[in-house]
C-alpha cells in the first residue's frame, strides 16, 4: 500500500476546515475530515487511514474509530465503485419501495450489504433521507434519485457502466441523462 | 390560500441567488436588526411572536433564547439542519430552494444571542446541498452582511457549515453538539441546557432551520404581526412535507389553523388520496407522533373538526389524539399494513438508537423482533400486550426523547389497529402480503 497522505489540495481543505473552530478545538473537524478520507481512499476507511487522521488532528486512534464506527455515512469495510444507498424506511415503502429494492437486488444479483462481482456496485439500505414526498429513492455519491421506477433503475444503472468515471461526479446525471 | 412568509418569493426565478433574493427585500431584516435594534428588542420580537420551535417539539424560541447566559462573552447559534425524522423534508426545501433565508436568519438571530460564531449542522447525506447553502454564505460575506464590522456597526460574524456523519440521533440537539465537537452523538444529560452549557460549554442557542427562517419576518414586520396569524395557541404559518399515498406530495406552507380535511383533500394541498382509495390512517408530525385513524385525523373525539395547528392535532391527549411535530404529514391508504409500517418504524429506532440507556438500547430491538415474528405470521397470542408494556417500559426512562420517540408509535398504532395486530397473529393465512402497500384487509367475518 502507498503512503497514505491528503493530496496537498485536500490538505489545504483540510487546515481550512481545522479554522473553522476555536483554538484547540479542532477535534471538531474529524466529520468532515473523515469524509475526506474516504473519499480519497477508495471510498472506505480503513485503520491506517483512520490513524492518519488522529495524526493531522492530534487525537487519539480509539477517538475515530469510534465516531467512524458510530456513524452510518463511513464504510469500514471495501465497498464497490458505486454504493447504492436505497432508503427502505415507512414513506417511502408506502409508495413501493420495497418491490423497487426486490428488484435492484434481483437485477445486480446481490443483496443488502453485498458488492456486486465486477466490483461496480455495492448495495446499502439507509433510513430516511428526507426525500418522503419523492420516494421511492436512493442516494448514490452526491445525488439523490427521486421517484424510482424500474425503467429508472435500468436508466442508472446503464448511466453508471456506461460513463467514464473521472467524470460521474463532474456532471449531474440528472440532466445529462435525463434521469428525472 | 393563507398568508405565506417562508415561501413568499420561492416562485421567483433566480431567487436562490443574491441578487434577486435582494430585490425581494433580503437582508432588510438585517440591516434593520443591527442599525436599529438591540440584541434585546429582538428577542422580545420574537417572545411577542409566540413562534414555536419548528423543528418537533414546538418550544417557544424567544423564550428558549432569553435562557441564554449572557454572563459568558463567548455564545454561539447553532442550527439544526440535521432533518432525519421519517416524513420530514421541509428543511432541506427552504436550503434547496431560497438558502438566503436560511442565511439572514442566522445573521439576525445571531445578533440577537450576542454570538459572534454560528454553524449550520446539516446532516451529511445532504452534501449535494452544502455547494448551495455555502454559495449563499460567500454571497453574504461579500456583500458585507457576514464577517467583521457588519454594515460598519462593529458587530463581527463567522457563520460555517458542518456536516454530520449519518445518525438520526444528531437531531436532539445535544447529541448535535457532541457531534460537532467530534464525537459520537450521544445525547447529554440535562440540565444543565445548552442555554447554560452548550458548545465547548459555552452558551448556546440550537434551534431548527424552519424557526430561524422565519426570524427575518418577524424582524421586520413585528412580533405582534406575526402573532395575528395563525391561531392563538400557534401563531403563523408552517411548512408541512406531506408524503404517503396522497396525489400531491410535497413541501406546502399553510397559515396554522387549516382545516384538516381541507389540507388532505383540496387540489391545493394534498389532493386527495392516491388512486382514488380511502384514507385509513396518517401519522401528521413525523413518525415520532401518534397515528390516527382517518375518522380521528379528520375529526376529534366530540366530533368538532380537527385543523392544522398544535392544540387542534393533540386534542384528546394520546388516547385520541396526535401531535404536530415536525409537520411530516404520512397519509396511509386502506391497502397500507399498519403492522408492518410499525415494524419498519421499529427498526427504525433501534437502527439509531445510541446505545447509552439500555430501556432504549434494548427495547427498541425487542419491539422489532417482536413486530417482525406477527408480521411474518409467527405472533403468539401475548406479543401484542408484550409490545405495549415494553413500549411503557421505555418511555420516560431515557436521557433523550428517542425513547419516547420510538414507543409512542407502537402504543398509539395498537390502540387504534388492535384488531389488525389480532389478525396478524390469529390468522396470518388472511392477511399474507409481500409489502407495506398491499395488504387487504380479509372482511372481519371470514375471521
Amino acid at each position: 500500500m502507498s503512503e497514505i497522505k491528503f493530496k496537498p489540495e485536500t490538505m489545504a481543505q483540510v487546515e481550512a476546515i481545522i479554522k473553522r473552530y476555536p483554538e484547540g478545538r479542532q477535534k471538531s473537524a474529524l466529520l468532515p475530515i473523515l469524509h475526506l478520507a474516504q473519499e480519497e481512499f477508495d471510498n472506505w476507511l480503513d485503520v491506517p487511514v483512520m490513524d492518519y487522521v488522529a495524526s493531522i488532528l492530534s487525537i487519539e486512534p480509539i477517538e475515530v474509530y469510534e465516531v467512524a464506527s458510530f456513524y452510518t455515512m463511513y464504510n469500514l469495510k471495501p465497498v464497490g465503485k458505486y454504493v447504492l444507498e436505497f432508503c427502505k424506511t415507512g414513506p417511502c415503502c408506502l409508495v413501493g419501495a420495497e418491490k423497487i429494492q426486490d428488484y435492484i437486488q434481483a437485477k445486480l444479483g446481490i443483496k443488502v450489504g453485498e458488492t456486486t462481482a465486477d466490483g461496480m456496485f455495492t448495495l446499502k439500505t439507509v433510513e430516511c433521507m428526507a426525500a418522503c414526498g419523492y420516494g421511492p429513492m436512493m442516494q448514490v455519491g452526491d445525488h439523490y434519485y427521486e421517484r424510482l421506477t424500474e425503467e429508472k433503475v435500468d436508466r442508472i444503472f446503464d448511466y453508471f457502466r456506461n460513463t467514464d468515471p473521472s467524470k460521474v461526479y463532474k456532471t449531474d446525471p440528472l440532466t445529462v441523462a435525463g434521469l428525472n | 390560500m393563507g398568508a405565506k412568509i417562508l415561501l413568499e418569493h420561492i416562485d421567483k426565478p433566480g431567487i436562490r441567488g443574491y441578487d434577486v433574493y435582494r430585490q425581494n427585500g433580503g437582508y432588510r431584516a438585517v440591516e434593520k436588526a443591527v442599525k436599529t435594534m438591540t440584541p434585546d428588542e429582538i428577542v422580545n420580537e420574537v417572545k411577542t411572536s409566540v413562534l414555536r420551535g419548528r423543528g418537533g417539539a414546538g418550544f417557544p424560541t424567544g423564550l428558549k433564547w432569553s435562557f441564554i447566559d449572557k454572563s459568558n462573552p463567548t455564545r454561539y447559534l447553532v442550527c439544526n439542519a440535521d432533518e432525519s425524522e421519517p416524513g420530514t423534508f421541509k428543511d432541506r426545501y427552504i436550503i434547496q430552494y431560497i438558502p438566503h433565508l436560511l442565511v439572514e436568519g442566522m445573521i439576525v438571530s445571531s445578533f440577537a444571542l450576542g454570538a459572534n460564531t454560528a454553524y449550520i449542522y446539516m446532516r451529511g447525506e445532504f452534501r449535494w446541498l452544502f455547494p448551495i447553502l455555502q454559495k449563499a454564505i460567500d454571497e453574504a460575506y461579500a456583500n458585507g452582511f457576514l464577517g467583521k464590522n457588519i454594515l460598519g456597526t462593529g458587530y463581527n460574524l463567522d457563520l460555517y457549515v458542518q456536516s454530520g456523519g449519518g445518525a438520526y440521533i444528531c437531531g436532539e440537539e445535544t447529541a448535535l453538539l457532541e457531534s460537532l465537537e467530534g464525537k459520537r452523538g450521544n445525547p447529554r444529560i440535562k440540565p444543565p441546557f445548552p442555554a447554560i452549557k452548550g458548545l465547548y460549554g459555552c452558551p448556546t442557542v440550537v434551534n431548527n432551520v424552519e424557526s430561524i427562517a422565519v426570524t427575518p419576518w418577524i424582524v421586520n414586520n413585528g412580533g405582534a404581526e406575526y402573532a395575528k396569524l395563525g391561531t392563538e395557541k400557534s401563531p403563523g404559518t408552517k411548512l408541512i412535507s406531506a408524503c404517503g399515498n396522497i396525489n400531491k406530495p410535497g413541501v406546502y406552507e399553510i397559515e396554522l389553523g387549516l382545516p384538516v380535511e381541507e389540507f388532505l383533500y383540496s387540489d391545493e394541498y394534498c389532493g386527495g388520496i392516491a388512486g382514488g382509495k380511502q384514507l385509513k390512517a396518517c401519522v401528521p408530525g413525523g413518525s415520532s407522533v401518534p397515528i390516527l385513524p382517518g375518522e380521528l385525523l379528520l375529526k376529534t373525539a366530540a366530533g368538532t373538526p380537527r385543523n392544522m395547528s398544535y392544540e387542534s392535532l393533540s386534542d384528546g391527549g394520546f388516547a385520541t389524539g396526535s401531535m404536530l411535530g415536525s409537520g411530516g404529514f404520512i397519509v396511509f391508504d386502506e391497502n397500507a399494513c399498519i403492522v408492518r409500517n410499525l415494524w419498519n418504524f421499529a427498526s427504525f429506532y433501534h437502527h439509531e438508537s445510541c446505545g447509552q440507556c439500555s430501556p432504549c438500547r434494548e427495547g427498541t430491538g425487542w419491539m422489532e423482533k417482536v413486530l417482525h415474528r406477527i408480521e411474518h405470521g409467527h405472533g403468539n397470542q401475548g406479543d401484542i400486550d408484550l409490545l405495549v408494556d415494553i413500549a411503557k417500559k421505555i418511555e420516560g426512562n431515557t436521557i433523550c426523547p428517542l425513547g419516547d420517540a420510538a414507543a409512542w408509535p407502537v402504543a398509539s398504532a395498537i390502540r387504534h389497529f388492535r384488531d389488525e395486530f389480532e389478525l396478524h397473529v390469529k390468522h396470518p393465512e388472511l392477511v399474507r402480503h409481500h409489502y407495506m402497500n398491499d395488504y387487504v384487509a380479509p372482511a372481519l367475518h371470514t375471521a
